[in-house]
């Protein structure tokens, strides 16, 4: 005992001895909690193993991603599922370029204007509800408005304004958090050089944060584009490629499960199964690259 | 709120005689603000539309909408719809899913914040994070096509053994097929742990660690240390994030939908009942939005829904704000 | 860092892009199904092509694969030309016909007399629609029982399986009609169609026609029955009869083949018939026109009724309903075409997809019917 080490206490602690039925008890939960990691971590390789094994095969044909289901019946092979890729990711996109502007500006207002003003508490309030709405209430709501009182067609227009209302309130979350932690010092720094205040947040303060803003959005992309409720609702199935958002029927993957889903022989299952691999595959990537992006963008803080 | 420390307003605040509010600024914040007003708007018009499309059909609705069982939508001059059962196997399906998910979270947030090792606790953490990121639909088919397969024996023998309780009796459906509340609560289950674990494992990291250290120094073991110190602080939290969890269930579509199986008999309290949760009701009859009439029935009934989430979140909500008052 | 932050955003961006206009392709070549079915009409006429490019169809989902057939046909015959179905229900077919959003609207059963024609004849700038039976579905009666795979029912046991009066495969009715051949003494588990169907309209009703004393519960889209566990579509009443032992249930012929399911043969009086192309063409020869001049509605209940021998009653038709004038020129020019090449090319191909071809001289009432539109 010749070593001498700061952390541990010179001589050994008085009171070693615990009892059997503590250390029975420590025992136990020390399993118990193990156990509960677990029992979570179990149903996730179970899920991602039978979407492996059910589906992996289709994605690695080449037409897969590159062809639609066009002039195909249920009982024939081949095709592919680009025309509901196409979907997920523009109906995303769409959403986005909507909903990110609006829920980074709202972010703003509860960080650097409305401060503990009536309508920041008001915004905070409907912000909260916003985010428990459920999808297919998001979707009723664009329904109601679009199709029943606007008296325009479904589209994948309304399913992205549905993902709007999904979209915002995560945004504008993880925008607030990001906000209220850039040090103020920068903001006094800039004002102490006469730059106006929206200037400052534009360049000074928006910049600190973008590296998160970032991964925020692009996770909430991820997380909408899985979304079946609003799709089922608002926009027909087609198996021909459509480009156009804002008339016809257009696929997405989640629709393209649920309408292959009706194909009860081998190649609809084959079909499903090979869409949720694309489907994870898309969400995958797009967390990664959020993981890169901020990575990059992030500020040296030091 | 109140408790920021910083203050990010300019310096010429405080000297309100010289501001010269510049155009840029005008703008800048009018955008800001508008975007602010445009969300409550939005969140208003919600309430507002889905009550201006349900009312019609409720005045035409020769059932109690609240108490009746049935659920007769289709033909818009005989409407006769009423949300009751929907909404108890809604909530009872919820609940099962928590009661199952509310302890094995506990148990993963304590494992990720006090056991695992320090280099291992992140990626564990992003595992868990990852049942987050599978899309529901996809739950949806695993629960309908593997789980409930599997599940069948362990139904089996709950029904064989605890029949006598209401909630292992013999069901409206066919148990052996698998598409039960049981089923459906069970993947439920799945999807609500990174939700509930996420939140908990926050507030659990927060736990002072005077406290933590107080307790080691007094030589308690590790579960005492928990027991002691981080339970009690992290307790508002974890319910919190429970009900934040419930909401979700509540709104859950299309695997509920895909899992349970319909029926024309009422719910009658057992796991092995089928039948529909509001959610799964709507989506289910999303294609068969005829008439204006007949979807405002299944839009009351998102209303209610909406409003089942509304006030579970904000009880959620009232535990964090109780929660931040002694932090 | 900027640098470093811009080359990110624009390496997004490109990545993003390339997915997005990447240009797919809608080309593919099918492989041809081998087996020959019921026999199909032979007329053969002229196709225009031409018109507008994208038709839009919706509704029914009973003949959701008629029209992959008919659509993959269509552009087979006229290069680049598309029809996308939505399969959401008769009932919504017809609304989005009425409302102008679809070109066709398919629908199980005719439009209504009363608003819906009223709505459609609107649509149609004041001329009639027109209700075209296309294509005949049989329905099966498909069930699985461990032990029995050759199991034959009665009308008149159908409708009390349907309606909870017989619930075991060992009940005495059940064993009679197999001939004296009792089956296992399992409970039966009635699988009916949860949502709103016309395929169990049709089932309804062919249990009102053929069994009027033993089901007293009336037609409609919804199962009247009282019995048994629903599931979601055609499909997922499929699934579920494979689930579990002891189900029955009804589902169209393609559905109950893909999922390879057992099916009851029906006696109607004269002797089981299994469901085959010929026992289901066989009975739709008894199917009667009911409209006028080109409007064709069926009259299906001298079909559901009848007591041939080697035929096979329980068939639905499924309309599609069209403008007979009104719409602007280039969808007309493509209808026309579309609707031609179903009723003559495609008619090949409907058994191999699980329905039945029209017989021969129905073909030639579609033809004129459809020469007709403009």
């Amino acid at each position: 005992m010749t070593t001498t080490d700061l952390q541990r206490p010179a001589t050994a602690p008085a009171f070693q001895h615990i009892s059997s039925g503590r250390r029975a008890k420590n025992m136990t939960a020390t399993v118990l909690v193990s156990a509960a990691f677990v029992i979570a971590v179990a149903p996730l390789v179970w899920l991602l193993w039978t979407v492996l094994e059910k589906g992996f095969t289709h994605v690695l044909t080449a037409d897969w991603w590159q062809k639609s289901l066009a002039g195909l019946t249920g009982r024939q092979e081949g095709g592919g599922a680009y025309h509901a890729i196409y979907g997920t990711l523009v109906q995303g996109l769409i959403c986005a370029v909507i909903a990110v502007p609006i829920a980074i500006m709202v972010a703003i207002y509860l960080v650097e204007y409305g401060r503990d003003s009536k309508l920041a508490k008001w915004i905070t309030f409907t912000v909260d509800i916003l985010s428990g709405v459920p999808s297919i209430v998001a979707a009723l709501f664009i329904y109601a408005l679009w199709v029943t009182t606007l008296g325009l067609p479904r589209s994948a227009f309304a399913v992205s304004l549905s993902l709007v209302l999904l979209m915002i309130p995560v945004v504008v979350r993880t925008t607030e958090e990001l906000l209220k932690i850039v040090p103020d010092e920068l903001r006094e720094a800039s004002y102490a050089l006469g730059i106006p205040k929206w200037k400052t947040i534009v360049k000074i303060v928006v910049p600190t944060a973008l590296s998160g803003i970032i991964t925020g959005i692009m996770l909430a992309v991820a997380r909408v584009m899985g979304e079946t409720a609003p799709v089922l609702i608002l926009v027909g199935y087609t198996q021909f490629i459509n480009y156009d958002p804002f008339g016809g029927n257009m696929a997405s993957l989640p629709l393209f499960m649920n309408s292959e889903r009706l194909t009860t022989n081998e190649i609809g299952e084959a079909r499903v199964w090979g869409a949720a691999v694309t489907l994870i595959l898309i969400i995958t990537v797009i967390n990664l690259l959020a993981t890169v992006i901020s990575r990059l963008t992030a500020v040296k803080t030091k | 709120m109140e408790s920021r420390p910083h203050d990010p307003r300019p310096p010429s605040a405080d000297q309100p005689a010289k501001v010269i509010v510049r155009p840029g600024d005008r703008i800048f914040s009018g955008l800001a603000k508008s975007a602010g007003i445009l969300i409550v708007v939005m969140i208003a018009a919600i309430g507002v539309f889905l009550l201006a499309q349900a009312v019609p059909s409720l005045i035409a609705n020769k059932a109690n909408f609240l108490f009746s069982r049935e659920w007769v939508a289709g033909d818009p001059t005989n409407l006769s719809f009423g949300v009751l059962d929907l909404l108890l196997v809604t909530v009872f399906s919820s609940i099962f899913a928590l009661i199952i998910a509310m302890p094995i979270s506990l148990g993963i947030a304590l494992f990720l914040t006090q056991y695992a090792p320090r280099r291992l606790a992140r990626p564990f953490a992003y595992v868990i994070d990852l049942l987050a990121a599978v899309p529901s639909i996809i739950y949806g088919l695993w629960g309908a096509v593997v789980l409930a397969p599997t599940l069948e024996p362990v139904t089996g023998w709950l029904n064989s053994v605890f029949g006598w309780l209401f909630l292992f009796e013999t069901g409206n459906v066919d148990r052996s097929i698998g598409q039960t509340i049981f089923t459906a609560g069970i993947v439920l289950a799945v999807m609500l742990l990174p939700i509930i674990t996420a939140i908990s494992r926050e507030v659990f990291e927060r736990t002072p660690t005077m406290q933590i250290e107080g307790a080691l120094a007094l030589g308690a073991t590790r579960w005492e240390v928990v027991r002691t110190t981080v339970l009690p602080f992290g307790k508002a939290g974890y319910i919190s994030a429970s009900m934040l969890g419930l909401g979700r269930a509540l709104g859950e579509t299309i695997a509920v939908m895909i899992i349970l199986a319909t029926t024309s008999r009422t719910f009658g309290w057992s796991l092995f009942d089928g039948g529909d949760t509001i959610a799964s009701k709507i989506a289910r009859a999303a294609a068969e939005f005829n008439d204006p009439r007949s979807a405002g029935a299944y839009i009351a009934a998102g209303l209610v829904l909406f409003l089942l989430t509304f006030v579970v979140n904000a009880i959620a909500r009232s535990f964090i704000v109780g929660k931040k008052e002694y932090e | 860092m900027k640098i470093k932050r811009h080359g990110a955003l624009i390496s997004l961006m490109a990545a993003g892009a390339l997915a997005l206009t990447a240009c797919g392709s809608d080309q593919n070549t099918p492989q041809s199904g081998g087996n020959a079915g019921a026999p199909a009409p032979t007329n053969t006429a002229p196709v225009d092509c031409g018109g507008k490019k994208s038709l839009v169809a919706e509704g029914s989902s009973a003949q959701k694969g008629a029209m992959e057939v008919f659509t993959q046909a269509y552009g087979a015959k006229c290069a680049g030309q598309q029809l996308a179905y939505t399969s959401s229900g008769s009932g919504n077919g017809i609304k989005q016909f009425n409302g102008g959003i679809a070109d066709i609207g398919g629908s199980d059963s005719p439009l209504k007399e009363g608003d819906e024609t009223t709505k459609a004849q609107e649509r149609c700038k004041g001329n009639p629609a027109w209700n075209l039976p296309l294509v005949f579905g049989p329905v099966a009666v498909a069930y699985k029982l461990e032990g029995a795979t050759d199991v034959t029912l009665t009308p008149d046991v159908l409708a009390k399986i349907f309606s909870g009066a017989i619930k075991t495969w060992d009940d005495a009715a059940i064993t009679a009609a197999n001939g004296g051949k009792a089956l296992p003494a399992k409970p039966i588990v009635v699988i009916y169609r949860g949502d709103e169907s016309g395929t169990t309209d049709n089932f309804q009703q062919y249990l009102g026609a053929a069994a009027a004393s033993s089901w007293t519960k009336g037609a409609g889209k919804k199962f009247n029955g009282g019995v048994g566990q629903g599931a979601q579509g055609s499909p997922g009443v499929a699934d579920a009869i494979a689930a579990a032992d002891g189900t029955i249930g009804y589902v169209e012929w393609s559905f109950a083949q893909d999922k390879k399911l057992s099916m009851a043969k029906l006696d109607s009086g004269s002797g089981g018939v299994a469901l085959t192309g010929e026992t289901a063409a066989n009975a739709i020869k008894e199917a009667k026109v009911k409209g006028s001049g080109n409007d064709l509605q069926l009259d299906l209940k001298a079909l559901y009724a009848s007591k041939t021998a080697n035929s096979y009653p329980l068939v639905l038709a499924t309309y599609e309903i069209v403008c007979s004038k009104g719409y602007d020129a280039d969808t007309a020019k493509a209808v026309k075409a579309f609707l031609t090449v179903a009723a003559t090319d495609a008619q090949a191909g409907l058994a191999d997809a699980g329905y039945s071809p029209l017989p021969q001289e129905f073909q030639d009432k579609l033809l004129t019917a459809i020469k007709a539109i403009a």
